[in-house]
């Protein structure tokens, strides 16, 4: 079988599930393609993914209600094990990065990161994944029959559901005990779209020159398209905004249809989180600012003068 | 009682040069190569765990080809007491490499080991879980902030949507980020000294291990764009032209 771990926030399936079941329907290998949930509380987006998949297995368990690599990687690698899955999908995301290399070492399996292309031909897995900060596409096989492949968010079109909805099993699971205490959690809501799901993103840099400009400009460009806000290390840095909506190297990887970029100079650690959106519009004072070079469509001019306007002409 | 602390490097393409493809492959032959950034930060958090605990010993690691022994002098420069380079010529998955760190740990005896978050070369963020897997330990990725005292790592690190503060009990891997601190310079002393320093190479075969992937090939792949730059003097004009663009002409927004 082909085992997909669903992404989930606050009851919803994420656009990664929906993108990872197409990765897994265009695969090109025989096997029922199915959907693990895990969570506690997640009898409704069990039922989203009855939608999606060929079969639905689901971990309700309240140890499972917060999330910690060891746990993850032994749930997964454990129903892995008992449905003699051939492929093993995990999301892209930072947690999906973080666990999926323990799931492929307990399964003696290859582990390919964040793949953009995922085919099943003559008798082995071969896909496609950035290298070198997302400026090289490298094409690998895998060199045994099982792999665990973790999906780049938005490389793969979100699958369609079905009509009728698949079976649902619960499952056992025997899990470890964390050994890492978390002491305090400092979680982010945001009203708006998470950043890694949504069509378009505005992001801003240094060149806004304060918090409050920030506020003003990104959040208001952002409040007029319905899009989530990014910020660069650099921004992240000074204290404007929180770490969760860095893209980079070190932040988030999106790749929406539209990229707004707000006083970014475009870093090269900044451009691998984002040089993969549809279609990237800059505005910045500095004609020779890296960002022009990878922009669509760009204006080269003072953003306190053009946002507003722009703002305006949404309106 | 000190530490016998484990720093894993990477010999990586300066992040200012352009990439070269030869043959389908990555050449770094004629590039200017460092120690990864990433890895500068772990490095230097385990030298100020051994400025702590002068019985603290650090020893930096390199899996990969020849070259890396570069990377392992400046790591020497930098502080660490000695170095192991485990040598081939091979292209190795994250995995296997994963696989001979955590052998060479067992030897080593090691306490704690430092990994760079995401290496500026495979783009991989694996390295440090898959270690952590091998040897059975816990693993705290995206550190932000770190405090040892006794046998207690404490410290917060970056998750999904937020921040996490933690405590955890040695042995334990952990992997950084930029902004976990600011890393010391070499001084010419310790340039120096690094001469003299143990490098110690281990055979590759030893380990016992295969590459668990085959890598094809690599292109540099660029996505055209339609670079209209445009001036922004009267802000108001900019900003019409750039609605009726987004609006109309490609109806990205509604």
């Amino acid at each position: 079988m082909i085992l997909i771990v669903a992404e989930h926030s606050n009851g919803k399936l994420s656009k990664s599930t929906y993108e990872m079941t197409q990765a897994a329907r265009d695969l090109g290998r025989d096997g029922q393609v199915t959907l693990l949930v895990l969570g506690s509380g997640v009898a409704t987006v069990a039922t989203q993914a009855a939608l999606l998949a060929d079969q639905v297995l689901v971990a309700d368990l309240p140890v499972l209600g917060s999330y910690d690599p060891e746990v993850w990687a032994q749930a997964v690698a454990q129903i892995a094990r008992e449905g003699e899955a051939h492929t093993v999908l995990i999301g892209g995301s930072r947690s999906g990065r973080e666990y999926s290399p323990r799931v492929a070492v307990k399964l003696d399996a290859p582990l390919i990161e964040a793949a953009i292309s995922l085919k099943f031909s003559d008798g082995t897995t071969v896909a496609e994944h950035y290298t070198l900060l997302a400026r090289v596409v490298e094409r690998v096989e895998a060199q045994a029959p099982t792999v665990v492949v973790s999906i780049h968010p938005g490389a793969f079109p979100p699958a369609p559901a079905r009509p009728e909805a698949a079976e649902q099993y619960d499952v056992d699971l025997e899990l470890p005990a964390p050994r890492v205490v978390v002491t305090q959690r400092n979680t982010i809501k945001s009203k708006r779209v998470a950043l890694q799901d949504a069509d378009v993103v505005v992001a801003g840099g240094r060149g806004l020159g304060s918090a409050e400009a920030y506020a003003q400009l990104v959040e208001g460009l952002a409040d007029q398209l319905g899009a989530a806000i990014g910020a660069t290390r650099a921004v992240v840095d000074a204290g404007w905004r929180p770490y969760s909506e860095q893209v980079g190297q070190t932040g988030k990887t999106v790749q929406p249809k539209l990229y707004l970029a707000l006083g970014i100079s475009g870093a090269v650690q900044h451009l691998s989180g984002m040089n993969k959106s549809k279609l990237v519009v800059a505005i910045n004072r500095d004609r020779e600012a890296p960002i022009f070079k990878i922009a669509d469509y760009g204006i080269v001019g003072d953003v306190k003068e053009i946002v507003p306007a722009v703002i305006e002409k949404l309106k | 009682m000190g530490l016998r602390i484990l720093s894993v490097i990477r010999q990586v393409l300066d992040a200012e040069e352009s990439v070269k493809i030869k043959d389908g492959m990555v050449d770094l032959s004629s590039s200017k190569l460092v120690l990864d950034t990433m890895d500068e930060y772990g490095l230097e958090e385990a030298l100020r765990m051994r400025d702590v605990l002068p019985e603290t010993e650090v020893v930096a690691l390199a899996v990969g080809p020849a070259r890396c022994e570069e990377a392992l002098r400046t790591a020497l420069a930098i502080g660490a007491d000695r170095a192991v380079l485990v040598e081939t010529a091979e292209a190795l998955d994250v995995i296997t490499v994963g696989n001979v760190v955590a052998q060479v740990a067992r030897t080593e005896q090691s306490d704690l080991i430092f990994c760079g978050g995401q290496e500026a070369d495979w783009d991989s963020q694996a390295l440090g879980a898959a270690i952590a897997e091998y040897l059975n330990w816990p693993q705290l990725t995206w550190t932000t902030a770190l405090n040892l005292e006794g046998r207690t790592l404490t410290g917060t690190h970056d998750v999904e949507e937020g921040t996490e503060s933690f405590s955890v009990e040695l042995p334990a891997i952990v992997t950084t980020q930029q902004g976990l601190c600011e890393p010391r310079y070499p001084t010419l002393p310790n340039i120096m000294k690094a001469k003299k320093k143990e490098l110690r190479r281990d055979s590759f075969e030893s380990f016992g291990v295969r590459s668990k992937l085959k890598f094809i090939r690599s292109e540099i792949q660029v996505k055209e764009r339609m670079r209209r730059i445009l001036d922004g003097k009267d802000g108001s004009a900019a900003a019409q032209q750039l609605v009726e663009f987004l609006r109309n002409e490609t109806r990205v927004i509604g």
